[in-house]
């Protein structure tokens, strides 16, 4: 089992090397970015600047050497060494920016490093992923298993009925349902906003400002984990080993619970794993109605603004979080399924 | 042609075994056919029994060379094919058919029964397209279905005509050598008859070599003049009918003679003797649980 | 006690399905005693496996209709609550079934789950009935219990796996054990030590045991009594001796010929019997039988085709469901088996 883990491990790493270079090409294959990132009102002063600050100007191999080294020795900012040369001359030596290891970059438009605005956006995204999953786990496999169990009854029409309605409902509109109408209008609910969680103190603002945009996610990704564990625990129901336990004259709420859920637990980890490394990434459209500013919102204001650096930042946050969750779901699946496991 | 119609030699099959630690490499193999020789001339029935892991099931399907042996020859009509590509082989699949064990499972659901009988004949384009469907419909009858049926799906039909409709199928290019691997197995009892009987049928008319791969002692008796007995890779024994069942040589022929169920116990009353082989052993009482 | 320790009468188990009601058994009756083997044979369609999930009550809470009574020990198990039932079941009554691979859970040891059917019905702390796993692992003959309790199932042989499910079934003391196609899925070695094992066990606590399986040299080696079933009815019920020397239902008999044995005249083409079982969903009126028989030139005309003939008792103990007046088949004449309409 150890060698299993760290051979998944060994080859998270080097696919998070290689996804690091691919989004390099990609996003220099366009020529200099620091002209999209000038703007239209640009002067060849501030296109000069944000060039040296951030040294579009060197070859690609060169920027990518430098990035790799930042990530993990850290680098300083401006990357032009006259420009950092004049600051220090000028007794602006305090203007240097010290970007520590591991460094993802610097914003131009925010005049702050990657890192540091990667952090300030985690508290949202974070609460909002974590929240919104507990939430859909928990009543998505409930209403999902009480769905299968009584399949064909009216329960069980129902369900299948309104997971397919929700599901069909962009989130932009159930989250405006929420914020304009039970938050606003109506006034069910007070108005929506982030609180950081710093203190234990502070659980219940901070449970009371995620809940609603947490909802929002949530019930999209119930409607489908519904259906999922229906499927997958019916399937499991038709299995022999029910009818073994069964015919052991155990009560049927052993049968289902520890017989078949279990057995429908494999698959339901597997996509519960990487549903949720997406999310880490941001909800962009949950955020931006919210106004919530999450990783989510920083991804849409960097776009807007041209700022490579973050993107760059995000895309990696991103697809490590992915490709880390992959291991733990490989490594889950594992510890549930001991045919899986390896035997010597 | 003289000389026997396949003639297998040495024919030895290993399959790797994978260490899985950090670097999953090969640390050895599993012989699942080891060192096995014989022969069947045209137009007879060699039958291969054994139990599950004794490499009979593996050994019909080198010999229709959907694996390629480690080494060993395989030599048919006069040609060793054992390590030929699968281009060489393309034209010898016409000679060498493989009838399957499960009706429910070998014949593609979304095919029409005139399909999959038919396949053989688009992919060797022997046959113009006109002749194709006459040719489907001569087999439908030949295997004692309605030739009308042809546009059919397999789940219209019950697991005996499913049987039949994948004999017909390995019958399609005049086939001169069938590897049947238990092709009764998965039927129910009083229709494991009926495809014995047609098969029996079809191999007098048409002259065709059969390898009756089977664990059913009593129907193998049946079928085949010859019967070679399998265990743990290798033939331990391989002798003509009547000398096997009457005088097995081999402690493991003994012991799988006397497991079989046998009807006339009925009449004889109380239980049966059973003879246990331990490999390297003759008999011996208790045997080690299996 | 008057009444036979397992007594069934008359059982009826019909499915609604979409395409209509499956008609599984339809009136069935037989008695086991204990220390005895009630063999049933029948192919696919026959209604044997029903008959017996039915003993069990694995019927309730599914769509199944079921009338008829199943008396275990003088109680009437149909009229049972559920609860009270549950209690019997893998207590007093327990089954295995063909593919034990399929059968027990893949993600729980073998101990797990032979302990569990020990904790279910015995009030026991874990490590007693793991210790109890273990002693039924050893009874079973199955090497090194002590280590292979924390096997998974994945990780024994067929046989083995087997001798587990016997393993389970067994650890309550049930009074009845219903053995469904037990050996199917082995290899005939293996079948072989199975059904001795079986048969050992049934001599030292006295189970009854209940064989369904379509392997008539099975039934010869292990039943005591068979019952022979086609489209969900008895159609011939006597001692194993009888029925495999001198059937008189052609069913049975045309069963016995199709199959060769290691002593039949392998020149002789195999005697099969034409046509294909009934469907349960529509099973003919009159004799089920009649489509495929070759005796049925013999009765009366139309005779076979409207009526249904009754389980009649032609000889002490010997019971048979036919036209025919004729009782002794090898007096009589079959037409060629192509000739069968």
């Amino acid at each position: 089992m150890l060698a299993f883990v760290i051979r998944r491990i060994l080859v998270g790493v080097a696919m998070i090397v290689v996804m690091i270079f691919v989004v390099f090409a990609l996003f220099f294959a366009n020529g200099n970015p620091a002209i999209n990132q000038c703007g239209k009102y640009c002067t060849p002063e501030k296109l000069a600047e944000i060039t040296g600050l951030l040294g579009y100007d060197k070859s690609i191999p060169e920027q990518f050497g430098s990035f790799t080294v930042g990530l993990v020795a850290g680098r300083d900012f401006p990357v032009n060494d006259e420009y950092r040369q004049a600051l220090i001359d000028n007794g602006f030596e305090n203007r240097i920016i010290h970007c520590d290891a591991p460094c993802l970059g610097y914003s131009q438009s925010d005049q702050k490093t990657v890192n540091q605005l990667l952090v300030k956006a985690a508290g949202p995204t974070l609460s909002l992923a974590i929240v919104s999953f507990l939430i859909w786990i928990f009543f998505g496999v409930l209403i999902g298993v009480l769905a299968a169990v009584n399949k064909g009854r009216w329960l069980d029409r129902i369900v299948v009925g309104s997971t397919l309605v929700v599901y069909a409902l962009p989130v932009f509109v159930i989250g405006t349902f929420f914020l304009q109408y039970v938050a606003i209008k109506w006034q069910l609910y007070p108005y929506p906003r982030f609180e950081a969680l710093k203190e234990p103190a502070d659980i219940i603002p901070w449970l009371t400002g995620i809940l609603l945009p947490a909802l929002t996610l949530a019930l999209f990704f119930m409607a489908a984990y519904v259906r999922y564990t229906r499927a997958f625990v019916l399937e499991s129901m038709s299995e022999d080993y029910i009818r073994t336990a069964r015919s052991k004259g155990l009560p049927e709420r052993t049968v289902l619970f520890k017989h078949g859920l279990r057995a429908a637990l494999t698959p339901l980890v597997t996509l519960a794993g990487l549903d949720f490394a997406s999310l880490l990434a941001g909800a962009i459209i949950t955020e931006s109605v919210f106004n919530y500013q999450g990783m989510g919102a920083l991804a849409v204001k960097a776009n807007n603004n041209h700022d490579l650096p973050v993107l760059i930042g995000l895309v990696i946050v991103g697809a490590t979080a992915v490709i880390v969750m992959n291991i733990i779901v490989d490594i889950l699946y594992a510890y549930i399924d001991p045919r899986v496991r390896v035997t010597k | 042609m003289s000389g026997p119609l396949l003639e297998v030699k040495d024919l030895t099959m290993h399959f790797p075994i994978r260490s899985r630690g950090l670097i999953p490499r090969t640390v050895g193999h599993v012989p699942a056919v080891d060192g096995v020789s014989f022969s069947i001339n045209a137009g007879e029935a060699l039958g291969l029994v054994g139990e599950s892991g004794s490499g009979k099931s593996t050994t019909g399907r080198l010999i229709t060379r959907l694996h390629q042996p480690t080494s060993g020859q395989i030599i048919f009509d006069g040609q060793d094919i054992a390590q030929w590509s699968s281009r060489q082989m393309k034209p010898l699949r016409r000679d060498i058919q493989m009838i399957f064990q499960d009706p429910y499972t070998s014949l593609n659901p979304r095919h029409t029964v005139g399909e999959i009988i038919g396949a053989p004949l688009e992919i060797h384009k022997l046959v113009p397209k006109q002749g194709r469907l006459r040719r489907v419909q001569e087999l439908l009858e030949i295997v004692g279905l309605n030739p009308e049926h042809y546009n059919r799906y397999p789940h219209e039909f019950s697991g005996g005509q499913r049987q039949r409709i994948g004999i017909a199928r390995a019958l399609t290019m005049q086939p001169r050598l069938l590897v049947a691997d238990e092709p009764v197995s998965a039927l129910d009892v009083s229709i494991q008859a009926q495809i014995i009987n047609l098969m029996k049928d079809l191999q007098k008319e048409f002259n065709i070599a059969f390898l009756f791969i089977a664990h059913d002692l009593a129907i193998v008796r049946h079928f085949c003049p010859q019967i070679a007995v399998m265990y743990l890779g290798k033939i331990v024994e391989n002798a003509p009918r009547e000398e096997l069942y009457t005088n097995p040589q081999h402690g493991y022929t003994r012991a799988l003679l006397s497991a079989v169920p046998d009807m006339r116990q009925a009449t004889v009353g109380g239980r049966r003797e059973r003879i246990r082989y331990v490999a390297g052993q003759e008999e011996i009482t208790p045997a080690t649980a299996s | 006690m008057t009444r036979p320790f397992l007594s069934v009468e008359n059982l009826v188990v019909h499915f609604p399905t979409p395409d209509g009601v499956v008609r599984a058994t339809d009136g069935l009756s037989y008695t086991v005693e204990p220390g005895k083997t009630l063999g049933i044979v029948g192919e696919s369609g026959s209604g044997k496996s029903v008959s017996s999930s039915a003993i069990l009550g694995l019927h309730r809470n599914t769509s199944a209709q079921v009338s008829g009574r199943i008396w275990l020990d003088d109680v009437d198990l149909l009229t049972l609550s559920d609860k009270d039932m549950q209690a019997r079941r893998g207590k007093d009554v327990a089954m295995i079934f063909q593919d034990p691979l399929s059968a027990l859970h893949p993600y729980y040891t073998i101990g797990d789950q032979v302990a569990e059917a020990y904790r279910v019905h015995n009030n026991v702390s874990r490590k007693a009935a793991r210790d109890r796993a273990i002693e039924m692992l050893d009874r079973v003959g199955i090497p090194n219990p002590k280590l292979r309790v924390d096997d998974y199932p994945h990780q024994f042989s067929g046989g083995m796996r087997q001798r587990a499910m016997i393993a389970m079934a067994l650890i309550n003391d049930p009074q009845l054990l219903i053995a469904d196609e037990p050996t199917t899925a082995l290899d005939v070695t293996v079948q072989a030590q199975i059904l001795d094992l079986l048969q050992d066990l049934q001599s030292e606590f006295k189970t009854a045991l209940i064989m369904i399986t379509h392997d008539l040299g099975v039934i010869a080696e292990v039943a005591d009594e068979v019952l022979v079933m086609y489209a969900g009815r008895a159609v011939e019920y006597g001692t194993t001796k009888q029925l495999l020397t001198a059937p008189s239902m052609p069913y049975t008999l045309g069963l016995i010929q199709s199959v060769p044995d290691l002593s039949s005249d392998v020149n002789e083409p195999l005697r099969p019997i034409p046509g294909n079982p009934p469907s349960l969903l529509d099973p003919p009126s009159g004799c089920a039988f009649a489509p495929r028989c070759t005796f049925k030139h013999l009765v009366a005309d139309g005779l076979p085709d409207t009526v249904m003939p009754e389980l009649e008792e032609i000889a002490p103990g010997h019971l048979r469901r036919c036209h025919l007046k004729e009782h002794d088949l090898s007096k009589l004449t079959p037409l060629a088996v192509g000739d069968v309409a």
